[in-house]
């Protein structure tokens, strides 16, 4: 299974921002590797959560890990049947929580930072 | 003339400053382009309105024609659009209604279908003529249905007066572009004084002539008085604080229709306009 997490500079830690994380780490489980890609969204002038979540999408992830999402990136991912699971801090640490299944799936999204409702 | 009335903070007498000023004008149109809460026709009370729908296009997309080549989700810079499951998925609250989609599909899988944000009522009253954007609550953006407002009411009459919205964002912007003089009404608060420099510094990068009404004045403000100096602006008029004014405009009357002595000064005020605008 893929698994994404956007991942801040250090490229190890969750990053507080789903759209506009710097990183977005492609863990595959069954070949236990990961891969660190530049999120095409951190830099978006607009709509950057929805760039993000095609981007993950893209990425061939069942699973996304990540400290918050908003609504319109969720959209995406439920469009897409990503499961959203809630962590923070170290990737590693949350990949191994997810793993034992000791991470709870994501149920509030947050609006958009742009005054969009 | 055309003149925007702006200020960047809300409450500085805008709406009120507008509405009497069309109505010391006599023949006047005046359009209300601070669509979120269209409040000058409480005052004007227009008859005969009739009302406009202003639409804007959301793509939609044949998933017959569509072959899923993502030129279309490519090319939005906006990201209204997504690709997902082998079929594109539009975010209309995103759409910034450019019409590109359209354009760059090779397979013409993308139509274009008008959506409702709001309308524009049009009425007249005691020969002023009154033009009311009015967006659809929760609307993410203004300029569809300030711009159908401005094409409704410009460049019927002599004099017209802009009713802008609060601030110095993209709905602002559009609102005083075709104006061909800005007044910018503040009152002497630091928070007013504020925000006057934010909309000074708008409309001189948009290149507009602008001057200074000061209302609620209570004898001189320095801080206002050291602005203008560095600006190089000037106070067109200044309008005393008056419970009296406050109270005929808190019960939706005209108050220059009560008061000689306003009526004097807003019709002061049209002819120093007329004078900048070189009408």
């Amino acid at each position: 299974m893929m698994i994404a997490v956007p991942v801040d500079e250090t490229k190890e830690a969750l990053c507080v921002s789903f759209g506009r994380a710097p990183y977005v780490l492609f863990y595959d489980t069954e070949r236990e590797q990961g891969q660190v890609r530049e999120n095409p969204a951190a830099q978006s002038e607009g709509g950057a959560g929805i760039q993000a979540a095609q981007f993950v999408v893209d990425g061939g992830a069942q699973a996304l890990v990540t400290v918050r999402c908003g609504e319109n990136a969720a959209q995406v991912l439920q469009a897409a049947e990503i499961a959203i699971y809630k962590a923070q801090g170290s990737a590693k640490e949350a990949l191994e929580d997810l793993k034992e299944g000791k991470l709870p799936r994501m149920t509030t999204f947050h609006a958009g930072f742009h005054g969009i409702r | 003339m055309t003149v925007a009335i702006l200020s960047g903070k809300g409450g500085t007498g805008k709406t009120f400053l507008s509405v009497n000023l069309a109505a010391a004008a006599e023949q006047a149109v005046y359009i209300d382009c601070d669509v979120e809460e269209p409040n000058g026709r409480l005052f004007l009370r227009p008859r005969a309105v009739e009302q406009r729908a202003v639409t804007t296009p959301l793509p939609a997309f044949d998933g017959a024609r569509c072959d899923g080549c993502r030129r279309s989700v490519d090319f939005c810079r906006f990201h209204a659009l997504v690709y997902v499951k082998g079929k594109p998925m539009v975010f209309p609250d995103v759409c910034h209604a450019c019409g590109g989609c359209s354009l760059v599909c090779p397979q013409g899988a993308v139509r274009e279908e008008a959506r409702t944000v709001g309308a524009v009522e049009t009425g007249a009253r005691d020969g002023i003529q009154v033009v009311t954007g009015i967006l659809n609550t929760g609307e993410a953006s203004a300029v569809p249905v300030i711009r159908a407002a401005l094409a409704a009411g410009l460049g019927q009459e002599d004099t017209t007066i802009i009713d802008c919205p609060p601030g110095s964002s993209c709905s602002v912007m559009e609102s005083v572009e075709k104006a061909d003089y800005c007044v910018l009404v503040t009152e002497p608060t630091a928070f007013g004084l504020h925000n006057l420099r934010m909309v000074q510094e708008l409309v001189t990068l948009l290149g507009k002539p602008w001057g200074v009404v000061l209302n609620k004045a209570e004898g001189d403000y320095p801080p206002l008085e050291q602005f203008l100096k560095e600006t190089g602006g000037t106070i067109l008029a200044s309008i005393p604080f008056s419970p009296e004014l406050a109270a005929l405009g808190a019960g939706g009357k005209l108050a220059c229709r009560r008061s000689p002595e306003f009526k004097a000064l807003l019709q002061g005020l049209l002819t120093r306009l007329r004078e900048e605008c070189g009408a």
